[in-house]
């Protein structure tokens, strides 16, 4: 147990460390249930074994095998020891013991604060922040302790363990405080990063590259996707990079960009694209938004000339912004059209207007044809 | 040999809430003791009173607090732990920094912005660390530190029982310091409801230096006795902030009980002669007179030497001789810092993140930019 744990925090965050780690743990650890291939950072999904499921049981696996290879990373927030309320954390009191995943008085900044104190040590842990609605107690703790601890100390000290989970978006009937895309606040913050899956084999990987990454990472979860959301998920340990998006459809004529549930609907649209119009779109998920894939994008940008982009959260100050921003800074002579953003309103999240207020496929197949009809 | 040992008698009682201790109404020190405190408060003061002067000066800049009449404070605390034991600290973190192993030059180098200061130059003024002394920092944003030493506490109390200890400790204890202008801060209780339910081996250290800014206790806080902030949850103890003795025999009784997984709130009693900060002359919210009468009746330094003088352990000019000899300690110390060199400009995108891409910094002229 005692060389378990040392190799586990000596290997720190370190890539090949990990992966020592990883085998320290397998051949000390008589109790791990099952042989688990790790394989570390991949560009695509893996091949081999895999298991259909859903979102919340892809977050689930993920959390277990990053528990499973790293015998101090703990769990916590509320109601996450009996299993979280949109059941993220199942069973991983009973596997990994009270000590390890435990439930949190109601008090986000506290706990956030807490959180970065414990990855302070060198440890990692996963902080559950119940809607990211909530998130905003604990703002001041994630943006100015945990973006800085390690600039302002002149790289003595980091927090880069901690991770905090937070499901966000759109459910249908979530109202104000149930419903928010808060990741633009945060997008704004050098030290952190962002990221926000569509699917359940993306969501695994991509939380186990959070929960290993040497950065505090924020990773909002879809709530609308917790169920929705179903495909293959592979049983290995894999992580997906942080920072590179993914062409989810390719096509020549418009290029589509969104991360988290919008991807869905950007794929919708450019189904209806191409039926109706003839128009072939090509889908980008972005999958983290701090750090951004500009590349990718603009690849595609200076391929199609047309460019729409979708998320949930209101327009003004939004991620869609930059995107844009960027855009034109990088594919300016390439533009055949402006550059279309299909947004929520600039209102609070409404709950009797919520259809209304999100985007969804008739809105970018709209944006679609005034990009390629300007 | 007796005489190299006394007992002193303290003037302010420990006082307890919910818990009882030690009454501590005397305390024993050797003069070697008392010597090596009047010379490390001396140091303190003459560091701080040499940043005021570089501050009027302009070459240390933004903002800086500081810590002179509060030497007590860091000198007892110093006696009672280890450094096993953390430390996280408010942003009048100079002495902190002092009495975790630092240098004089280190820290004033970092008020000057300099590569060879204790953060590379990269925090100023409230932002001082020591890993290897576990000392967690000082924070810039008022309270926010609380709920980050419960989480070191926990990672403490969490390793210790893994690698074998039992669940009543002892434990290395964290001290999370925050001031009376904090105390009322809603993150300060989160964190210590969570210490308490998961018997965290951490202190609520109340420095109370009687003003938050320039809003006096008695105006900021409808209950300005912290030590009993806990309330019927967590115990308290308040000590006189201005006798090293009493912070010590505080500090020793609070360390016994709290490393043990039970966290207790600690207020030490104490006094800023300075404003909160540079642009704070300290006299708009409080008399002169008031200042006057705490440098000439409570002082610190004023007390340990006294009690030297009183033991026969050295004289008054003998004091004053030592005391002029840190002077010029620190002033040379100074010198030191202001000949450092500056951070290189590609520091500017260093420790953002780990592993860091290179980035464009635009010089004065574009022959003089570069990547970072």
């Amino acid at each position: 147990m005692a060389l378990r744990r040392a190799l586990a925090r000596v290997s720190g965050a370190q890539s090949s460390g990990r992966a020592l780690a990883a085998a320290g743990a397998r051949a000390l650890s008589s109790e791990a249930a099952v042989e688990v291939p790790r394989l570390g950072q991949v560009d695509a999904i893996p091949s081999g074994p895999a298991t259909r499921m859903n979102l919340f049981t892809a977050i689930n696996q993920g959390m277990r095998a990053a528990m499973q290879t790293d015998d101090d990373c703990i769990l916590f927030g509320e109601d996450v020891a009996f299993g979280g309320v949109f059941r993220c954390s199942m069973g991983l009191r009973e596997e990994f013991g009270g000590e390890r995943v435990f439930n949190t008085p109601l008090c986000e900044q506290g706990i956030a604060g807490f959180a970065i104190g414990y990855a302070a040590t060198g440890r990692s842990c996963i902080a559950e922040l119940q809607f990211a609605d909530y998130i905003f107690p604990a703002f001041d703790q994630i943006v100015n302790e945990a973006a800085k601890f390690r600039y302002r100390s002149g790289g003595q000290f980091d927090c880069g363990g901690v991770t905090f989970r937070s499901p966000c978006g759109a459910v249908g009937h979530g109202g104000l405080y149930h419903s928010q895309s808060p990741e633009a606040y945060f997008a704004h913050t050098p030290g952190l990063k962002v990221v926000m899956p569509r699917s359940p084999a993306q969501a695994k990987g991509l939380l186990l590259s959070c929960i290993r990454d040497p950065n505090p990472c924020l990773f909002f979860e879809p709530k609308a996707l917790y169920r929705a959301s179903v495909e293959d998920v592979p049983d290995a340990d894999y992580e997906i990079p942080i920072g590179k998006a993914e062409v989810v459809t390719a096509g020549d004529d418009v290029t589509l960009v969104a991360w988290g549930a919008q991807v869905h609907v950007m794929e919708k649209a450019a189904a209806m694209a191409r039926d109706k119009l003839g128009v072939s779109c090509e889908v980008i998920d972005l999958r983290s938004i701090l750090p951004w894939d500009a590349e990718t994008v603009a690849a595609s940008v200076n391929k199609t000339g047309r460019v729409v982009i979708a998320h949930e959260a209101p327009k003004t100050g939004g991620f869609a912004a930059e995107v844009a921003s960027e855009i034109q800074e990088r594919c300016f002579l390439r533009l055949e059209a402006p550059i279309q953003r299909v947004t929520g309103y600039d209102t609070p999240f409404p709950l009797a207007f919520e259809r209304h207020y999100v985007p969804d496929a008739l809105k970018v197949f709209e944006a679609v044809k005034a990009a390629t009809s300007f | 040999m007796s005489s190299e040992s006394a007992e002193f008698e303290l003037a302010v009682p420990l006082e307890y809430h919910n818990v009882e201790g030690p009454a501590a109404t005397s305390a024993t020190a050797t003069k070697e003791e008392l010597l090596d405190v009047h010379a490390m408060m001396h140091r303190i003061r003459r560091m701080e009173i040499s940043c005021d002067n570089e501050y009027k000066d302009k070459n240390i800049r933004g903002f800086c607090h500081l810590y002179d009449g509060q030497e007590a404070v860091a000198m007892g605390m110093r006696a009672a732990m280890t450094s096993r034991d953390n430390i996280i600290g408010t942003y009048r973190c100079h002495a902190l920094q002092l009495m975790r192993g630092d240098t004089v030059s280190r820290i004033v180098g970092e008020l000057f912005g300099r590569a060879g200061g204790s953060s590379a130059g990269k925090g100023g003024s409230m932002h001082f660390y020591s890993k290897q002394n576990r000392f967690w920092g000082g924070a810039g944003i008022v309270g926010a530190q609380v709920p980050v030493g419960a989480g070191i506490a926990f990672a403490d109390r969490f390793n210790a029982i893994a690698e074998g200890a039992s669940r009543d400790g002892p434990f290395p204890i964290t001290v999370a310091m925050f001031g009376d202008g904090a105390a009322n801060q809603g993150q300060i209780w989160e964190a210590a409801n969570m210490s308490k339910l998961w018997h965290l081996p951490c202190i609520f250290f109340c420095e109370n230096n009687q003003y938050g800014m320039g809003t006096s206790v008695e105006r900021h806080s409808s209950n300005p006795r912290y030590f009993t902030q806990g309330g019927e949850a967590i115990p308290g103890i308040r000590i006189n902030g201005m006798d090293y003795l009493s912070v010590r025999e505080g500090m020793k009784w609070a360390k016994s009980y709290v490393e043990r997984g039970q966290p207790l709130f600690v207020e030490v009693v104490t006094y800023r002669y300075h404003g909160h900060s540079m642009s704070d002359p300290g006299i708009t919210y409080r008399g002169k007179d008031e200042v006057k009468q705490m440098r000439e009746t409570k002082d610190c330094i004023k007390l340990v030497s006294k009690r030297i003088v009183d033991s026969g352990w050295a004289s008054e000019k003998e004091l004053k001789d030592r005391e002029k000899a840190i002077k010029a300690e620190v002033a040379k110390e100074v010198e030191l810092a202001r000949a450092m060199p500056l951070p290189d400009a590609e520091e500017l995108y260093t420790h953002v993140l780990h592993n860091e891409t290179p980035k464009f910094i635009r010089g004065i002229d574009i022959g003089s930019s570069r990547v970072a």
